[in-house]
């Protein structure tokens, strides 16, 4: 027994998924199919990459056509899908880990060139599958079993390292935060370009054990509390604006896309051929 | 569309997995976890119907459906 939505996306005879109790990654994978129910795509022109991770067993549960590929290379598999079958609209979903250190160059790359792939970060901060080690998203200070006295790298911040690689719409929401969220996906897959959405997750058994985070209430409402839209930020005063993360639309605006413009060379060249 | 008034809280305990979330989060106190830490509606009389509870479970076990969508 399920919902409407859930009926119609979702592998029900996968489901319930092999998530952690609190994991919030169901929250964001829920999202991305409302922002599809929303935007009312079909089904069979819809395409879900995914690479290696706990985000990435999400396309399982999800009926559209989904692809599972390999560590990190979810954009590249999905550039392929896109150049071979333009009309598809190609989403990636991928983890903070699989997106930004395995997958950092396809990332950026993909970026630059603006093809018109949308990418939904489940960020955890933390390699949550393989047993909690500190990815490029930890913060600085926190713990992981590859960080047992602190992570003392500096985190990046994907959104940001997206919209300066030459995405044309980046923005980043949270996994409490489900309305914007539903939002920016919607506004990510209907950009002609490369998108990129980030969705601050909660990781309770790896993340949130090793840092002493509490419960996964407890993991929500820091979310909720602590993350601040930049829209805002500049009207806080100093005091609250102390320790507080940016979410938001860093990034919207219109460039060449990629597929068009190779379709573009293409006709070009054949006419020059005749 | 559904107006509110044809909505109707719905629960699937086997999909439950106890997290607190929605109980937490729900901004009338509709819910609780039941003995085996599963949810349970606790005070239907108090829910809006703001749908707060199915956008944040993390395990699809808690929805607004239709009356006649049994």
């Amino acid at each position: 027994m399920s919902s409407n939505l859930i009926n119609e996306y979702f592998r029900e005879s996968k489901l319930p998924h092999i998530w952690c109790p609190g994991c919030s990654h169901g929250i964001v994978t829920r999202a991305i199919a409302k922002a599809i129910d929303e935007l009312g795509l079909d089904k069979d022109k819809v395409t879900i990459v995914s690479g290696i991770g706990c985000s990435s067993r999400a396309p399982g549960y999800m009926d559209f056509n989904t692809l599972h590929t390999t560590h990190g290379r979810a954009l590249a598999f999905a550039t392929g899908v896109k150049l071979a079958n333009p009309e598809l609209d190609v989403i990636v979903i991928t983890g903070d880990g699989d997106a930004s250190a395995i997958g950092g160059n396809h990332l950026i790359h993909a970026a630059r060139r603006n093809i018109d792939i949308t990418t939904i970060v489940f960020n955890n901060n933390i390699y949550g599958m393989t047993g909690g080690q500190y990815s490029p998203t930890t913060p600085t200070g926190a713990l992981g079993t590859t960080a047992p006295h602190g992570n003392i790298d500096k985190p990046f911040d994907i959104a940001q390292l997206a919209a300066a690689a030459g995405a044309t719409y980046a923005a980043r929401s949270t996994a409490y935060h489900t309305t914007q969220l539903i939002k920016y996906i919607k506004k990510g897959i209907q950009n002609k370009g490369f998108s990129l959405v980030e969705a601050a997750s909660i990781c309770p058994t790896y993340y949130g054990r090793k840092n002493k985070s509490g419960s996964p209430v407890k993991m929500m409402e820091h979310l909720k509390n602590n993350f601040v839209d930049v829209k805002i930020i500049d009207k806080l005063p100093e005091e609250k604006k102390a320790g507080k993360e940016l979410m938001g639309e860093f990034k919207d605006i219109t460039a060449p896309e990629y597929t068009a413009e190779y379709l573009k060379l293409i006709d070009r060249l054949k006419g020059a051929a005749k | 569309m559904n107006t509110k008034d044809q909505l109707d809280l719905k629960i699937n305990k086997e999909w439950c997995k106890g997290c607190n979330i929605c109980v937490s989060f729900c901004p009338t106190n509709v819910l609780a976890l039941d003995h085996n830490e599963k949810i349970e509606i606790v005070n239907i009389d108090a829910c809006t119907k703001c749908g707060l509870c199915e956008l944040r479970c993390p395990d699809f076990a808690i929805w607004l459906g239709g009356k006649d969508n049994e």
